[in-house]
C-alpha cells in the first residue's frame, strides 16, 4: 500500500504487511537527553482534569458509582458520543454517552452484570435479563453447564481462586497501533485475505477460524462507525500525531466497550507514537506544548475507564482496577534503547495530571537504558509512587523487543501473542490438604482426594514432601480442567472480536496458570525440615494449627537452604501443569504474582506450619512473608531472583515499598562536599 | 577471628556514599537517650561471623554495591577493633570502599598498644562518619552517660591522619537543637580540615517500641520528632557558624 500519510517515514516491509516492529525500528529517534524539554499542562488540560476530579468526588459521594447503563448492552456502537467538554478535548471518546457512566457488559455472564447493578443500587432491564437468560447464553452459563463436582468444590473452598468464569478474562492486548499506522480499511482487507487463506478442508479449527475472522472483520467495521460518531474518520492511516494518538485510543476504546476483562492493558504505544511526534515537530505541524496536551488528554481518558463490578470483585483486587498497563522504554535487540521523548511525555503526565494508579505505567528496565531516562524514572517514582518496573533484559530473550505487559507482569509480543488468563492455585492450602488427606482445614469438607492423612506427632519433612507432591499432582489436574472449560466457553460466548482483529492470524496462546502462597509454602517446609513442627488436631482429627519449636531459615534472606525449596516448588508445580492437555494448543506458563488478592486468600487459608495464623494475609506475589526478611532489600530481592523464570514465564512479582528517606539522603538536609559550600 | 554481629543491611542507602553493605555490630558503652538501637548495647545475643564470611556474603551483592562499599555501624564498631582491622584489611585487599560509623568513644591516645591498633585501622579506612552527640561536655555526659574528651581527641587524631571525615549530629529538641549549641558545633568543626560533609539527623521516636519490648525506660518519651524544615534550618546554622569561624581563622583571629 502507498499513502501520503506516510510521507517522511522510512519505508520498508511495514508498507506491504502489518508489521509494527519494522516501522518502529526504521523510524524511531532514540532520545538520550533529560526532561528539560517537557511542557507544562495547558489551561484546557487543567480545566478538563478539574472536571474529572469533580466527577470523581461526586462518584465517591454516590457510594462508588455515579451512573450505570441498565438498558443498553455495551458494544462498539451501542452509545452515541460522550464528552467532558467537547470544546477543550483534543482526544475524544468515552465508553458510553457520558463520562463516569458505566456500560453494561453481559457476555461474560448475565448474573455478574445483574449483581454488579444491584449491589450499586441499579436494576438491569428485565428484557435484557430475559434475553440473556433464555435466548442468548453467556460465558458464565456455559462454564457452569460443564463444571463437575470436584471443580465446584475447589472453587467454593478457595483452593483455586479468582477463576474468570463469571466475567471477562481480559489480559489480551490488541495492537491498537495498527489502527493509526494502517487505518481500518487496510486492516479489513488484510483480514479478508486471511480468511481466504484457509484450504477447503473444513476441520473444527478451520471452521472456528473463519467464523472468528468474520467476527473480527465485522468488529473493525463497527470501530469505524464508533469513530465516525465522534466525527472522525479512521478508515485511512493517521496523518499526524494527534490523529495517531486518537486512532490508538479508539482501538483501545473499542476493546473496553466490548470487554470488561480483569485486565485491559494498552500495550507499548509511546515509541510508536513518537515517530509521528518527531515528524510533526520537524515539519512545524505541532509544538511540544501541543503534543504534550494530546498525551495528557489521552492519559486522562485512560484514567477514567470504568467497569460495572461487584463489591466482592473490588475486594479481591483492593479497589476498582482496570490494569491499563502501558510498557515504556526497554532496549531493542540491536542494542539501541527504545526510549524516546514520548516515553518522557507519558511519565510527565504524573506531573501534569498528578499521580494516579492508572494507566499502569510500566518501565521495561535494562542496565543499558540511557542514564537521563533512568534518572527521570527514579525522580518520578519518588515523586509519584506510581511507576512499575519490569526486567527487560530477561524478557527480551523470550519475547524480542516489541512485547508488552498485560495486567502486572504477563509479557507477550504485541499482536502476535495472547493469553488465556488463569487465576491461581493456592499452594499454601494445598500443603495443608496434603497434611489432612484432602480435607479442607477451614470447612472440614473433603475437597481433594481421600489420601491417607499424616498421623504422626511431629511432621516429617520427607513424608510431608511426598504427600505434597501427590496433592499438587491432583490440584494441577483439576486446575487445568477448569481453565480448559473456561476458555472454551469464553471463546464461544464472549469472544474478544476487536482485540483479536488487531492480532495476526496465527497467534501464540499462552495458557497462563498462577500460584499463590509461595513464601508460606517455602517457610512451612523449611520449618518442618529445620525446626520441630507439631500439628494440633481438632476433635475430627483435622490439623488446624501447628506448634513450631526452634528457628528455621526463612525465605527472603538470600539463604539457599530455604530459597531452593521455593524455587523447587515453582518448577515442580509448573511441570505438573505441563503434563495436561490444554485448550487450543495453549503454551502453558505460570505466574507468581498476586498483588492485592493475597489478603483475601489469607482469609481462606488456615494456620500454616511456618507460624502464620488463619486469616493472616499470604505475602503478595513472590514476596517474603511480611517482616521475615531481616537482611535488607538486596537479600530479600535476591531470594526472589532465584525463582526460575522459565518455569514462571508469565511473571514473578515482588511488591517493594520503601519510604523515600530510606532511598538516600535528602539533598536539602544532607550537606555533602562542605568545601564548596563554604567557598560560596 | 569472629565478630559479634547484630544484623546485616544489604541495601544501606543512608550510611555513607552509594548503596552499601552495612554491618551492625553488637556492644556499645554509650547510653544515648535517643538511641534507636538499644538492642545493640550489650554484646550478648549477637551472631558470630568471621571477616571472611562477611566478605563472601558481600560478594553476592557486588553488582549493586559497585558505587558503594561496606560500612560498619552498631553498636560501637571500635569495641571490636581487632575484628574491625581484619575486616577492613581484607576488604581493602578486594578493593572495597570502607566506612566506619563511630562515636569515637573508645579512642585512647595515651595507651601505646591501643594507639598502634588505631594506626593500623586507619590504613584500611577510607571514610569515617563521626557522630558528635553533644558539643557541650556537661550536656554530653548527661545525654550519653560518657564524657566527650576522647571523642574530640579522636576527631583531632583522624584529622591529623588526613582521613575523609563526615560529621553526624542528631537534632534533639531541647537538648541539641538549640541555636547556641549548633553554633558552637559549627565553630568547633571549622578547626578540622578534613571534614567533608555534615549529616544532620532529625530526631525520630521509631526506637520507642524497642525500649518497650526490652523493658527499658524511654527518657525522651515527651520529645516530638523533628521535621525537615527544622533540620534544614539547623544545618544552615551549623554551616553558617563554621564558615564564619573559617573566615576569622583566615584573617588570623
Amino acid at each position: 500500500m502507498e499513502s501520503t500519510a506516510w510521507n517522511g517515514f522510512v519505508g520498508g516491509k511495514w508498507q506491504e504487511e502489518v508489521n509494527l516492529r519494522d516501522f518502529i525500528q526504521k523510524n524511531y529517534t532514540l532520545y538520550e537527553g533529560d526532561d528539560s524539554f517537557l511542557a507544562d499542562a495547558t489551561q484546557d488540560t487543567k480545566d478538563l482534569w478539574q472536571m474529572v476530579l469533580d466527577l470523581s468526588k461526586k462518584e465517591r459521594e454516590a457510594g462508588g458509582v455515579l451512573d450505570m447503563d441498565t438498558k443498553v448492552v455495551s458494544t462498539l456502537t451501542s452509545h452515541g458520543p460522550g464528552y467532558l467538554d467537547k470544546s477543550k478535548e483534543k482526544i475524544v471518546g468515552v465508553q458510553t454517552d457520558a463520562p463516569f457512566k458505566r456500560g453494561m457488559n453481559v457476555y461474560g455472564g448475565i448474573r455478574m452484570a445483574i449483581k454488579a447493578c444491584e449491589d450499586n443500587g441499579y436494576k438491569v432491564d428485565p428484557e435484557v435479563v430475559e434475553f440473556f437468560t433464555t435466548h442468548r447464553k453467556t460465558h458464565n452459563a456455559g462454564v457452569f453447564d460443564v463444571y463437575d463436582e470436584e471443580i465446584r468444590k475447589c472453587r467454593t473452598n478457595h483452593i483455586i481462586t479468582g477463576l474468570p468464569d463469571a466475567y471477562g478474562r481480559g489480559r489480551i492486548i490488541g495492537d491498537y497501533r495498527r489502527v493509526a499506522l494502517y487505518g481500518v480499511d487496510f486492516l479489513i482487507e488484510d483480514k479478508k485475505k486471511q480468511k481466504n487463506s484457509y484450504g477447503k478442508v473444513y476441520t473444527d479449527d478451520v471452521i472456528r477460524a473463519r467464523e472468528e475472522l468474520s467476527e473480527q472483520i465485522r468488529a473493525l467495521g463497527e470501530l469505524k462507525q464508533m469513530a465516525a460518531s465522534y466525527g472522525i474518520d479512521i478508515s485511512k492511516p493517521a496523518t499526524n500525531v494527534q490523529e495517531a494518538i486518537q486512532a490508538v485510543y479508539f482501538g483501545y476504546l473499542g476493546a473496553v466497550k466490548e470487554q470488561n476483562g480483569a485486565a485491559m492493558s494498552l500495550g507499548r504505544t509511546s515509541t510508536f507514537l513518537d515517530c509521528y511526534a518527531e515528524r510533526d515537530l520537524a515539519n512545524g505541524t505541532f509544538t511540544e506544548e501541543q503534543i504534550q496536551e494530546f498525551v495528557d488528554h489521552f492519559i486522562m481518558k485512560l484514567r477514567i475507564v470504568k467497569f460495572a463490578r461487584t463489591p466482592e470483585y473490588n475486594q479481591l483486587f483492593s479497589g476498582d482496577p482496570v490494569w491499563v498497563t502501558e510498557s515504556l522504554g526497554g532496549v531493542g535487540i540491536d542494542g539501541r534503547p527504545l526510549v524516546t521523548k514520548m516515553s518522557f511525555r507519558y511519565l510527565h503526565t504524573l506531573d501534569n495530571l498528578g499521580p494516579a494508579p492508572e494507566p499502569n505505567l510500566t518501565v521495561l528496565w535494562s542496565t543499558r537504558l540511557p542514564i537521563n531516562w533512568k534518572q527521570y524514572c527514579a525522580k518520578m517514582s519518588i515523586k509519584s509512587s506510581s511507576i512499575q518496573y519490569e526486567n527487560d533484559d530477561m524478557m527480551r530473550v523470550v519475547h524480542g523487543d516489541d512485547y508488552a505487559i498485560a495486567c502486572c507482569v504477563s509479557s507477550m509480543r504485541v499482536g502476535k501473542e495472547m493469553q488465556f488468563f488463569g487465576a491461581r492455585a493456592n499452594l499454601a492450602k494445598c500443603l495443608l490438604y496434603a497434611i489432612n488427606g484432602g480435607v479442607d482445614e477451614c470447612t472440614g469438607v473433603q475437597v481433594g482426594p481421600k489420601y491417607r492423612p499424616i498421623t504422626s506427632e511431629y511432621l516429617d519433612y520427607d513424608e510431608v514432601l511426598e504427600k505434597y507432591d501427590d496433592m499438587m499432582e491432583w490440584l494441577a489436574g483439576v486446575y487445568v480442567s477448569a481453565l480448559n472449560i473456561i476458555h472454551y466457553m469464553h471463546d464461544k460466548y464472549a469472544y474478544e472480536r476487536i482485540q483479536m482483529a488487531l492480532h495476526d492470524r496465527d497467534v501464540k496462546r499462552y495458557f497462563a496458570t498462577g500460584i499463590a502462597g509461595l513464601s508460606v509454602v517455602a517457610d512451612s517446609l523449611s520449618a518442618i525440615k529445620y525446626a520441630k513442627v507439631k500439628p494440633i488436631r481438632n476433635e475430627q482429627g483435622v490439623v488446624v494449627s501447628y506448634e513450631t519449636e526452634g528457628d528455621f531459615p526463612k525465605y527472603g534472606n538470600n539463604d539457599d537452604r530455604v530459597d531452593k525449596i521455593a524455587a523447587n516448588i515453582v518448577s515442580t508445580f509448573m511441570n505438573k501443569i505441563r503434563k495436561h492437555h490444554v485448550y487450543r494448543n495453549g503454551f502453558p506458563t505460570m505466574s507468581v504474582l498476586t498483588i492485592t488478592s493475597n489478603v483475601t486468600y489469607g482469609k481462606n487459608t488456615g494456620d500454616t506450619p511456618c507460624g502464620r495464623k488463619h486469616g493472616q494475609p499470604l505475602a503478595p506475589g513472590a514476596n517474603p512473608l511480611h517482616g521475615r526478611d531481616k537482611s535488607g532489600a538486596l537479600a530479600s530481592l535476591s531470594s526472589v531472583a532465584k525463582l526460575p523464570f522459565m518455569d514462571s514465564q508469565d511473571g514473578i512479582s515482588n511488591t517493594f515499598s520503601i519510604i523515600p528517606g530510606a532511598l538516600g539522603k535528602e539533598d536539602q538536609v544532607f550537606a555533602g562536599d562542605i568545601e564548596i559550600d563554604l567557598d560560596k | 577471628m569472629e565478630g559479634m554481629i547484630h544484623s546485616i543491611e544489604t541495601f544501606g542507602t543512608v550510611d555513607g556514599p552509594g548503596i552499601r553493605y552495612v554491618v551492625f555490630v553488637k556492644g556499645c558503652p554509650m547510653r544515648c537517650q535517643y538511641c534507636h538501637n538499644p538492642d545493640t548495647w550489650e554484646m550478648a545475643g549477637g551472631t558470630k561471623k568471621t571477616a571472611d564470611e562477611i566478605l563472601e556474603d558481600y560478594d553476592r551483592y557486588v553488582p549493586f554495591l559497585k558505587d558503594g562499599g561496606i560500612t560498619v555501624s552498631g553498636g560501637e564498631p571500635l569495641v571490636q577493633i581487632d575484628f574491625l582491622i581484619e575486616l577492613f584489611e581484607k576488604a581493602k585487599k578486594k578493593g572495597i570502599h570502607t566506612c566506619l560509623d563511630t562515636s569515637g568513644i573508645m579512642f585512647r591516645r595515651d595507651n601505646p598498644e591501643t594507639l598502634a591498633k588505631y594506626e593500623k585501622l586507619m590504613e584500611y579506612t577510607d571514610l569515617i562518619m563521626l557522630d558528635i552527640k553533644h558539643i557541650d561536655p556537661e550536656e554530653h555526659l548527661k545525654l550519653t552517660g560518657q564524657p566527650c574528651d576522647n571523642i574530640f581527641d579522636f576527631l583531632k587524631y583522624i584529622d591529623e591522619k588526613e582521613k575523609v571525615i563526615w560529621i553526624r549530629h542528631v537534632l534533639v529538641p531541647g537538648i541539641t537543637l538549640i541555636p547556641e549549641y549548633l553554633e558552637r558545633l559549627g565553630r568547633f568543626m571549622a578547626e578540622f580540615k578534613h571534614i567533608k560533609a555534615l549529616d544532620v539527623l532529625p530526631y525520630h521516636d521509631m526506637g520507642k517500641e524497642k525500649y518497650k519490648k526490652m523493658g527499658l525506660d524511654y527518657v525522651l518519651k515527651d520529645v516530638k520528632p523533628v521535621g525537615k524544615e527544622e533540620a534544614i534550618k539547623a544545618r544552615e546554622t551549623i554551616l553558617g557558624a563554621m564558615k564564619k569561624r573559617r573566615q576569622e581563622m583566615k584573617e588570623g583571629k
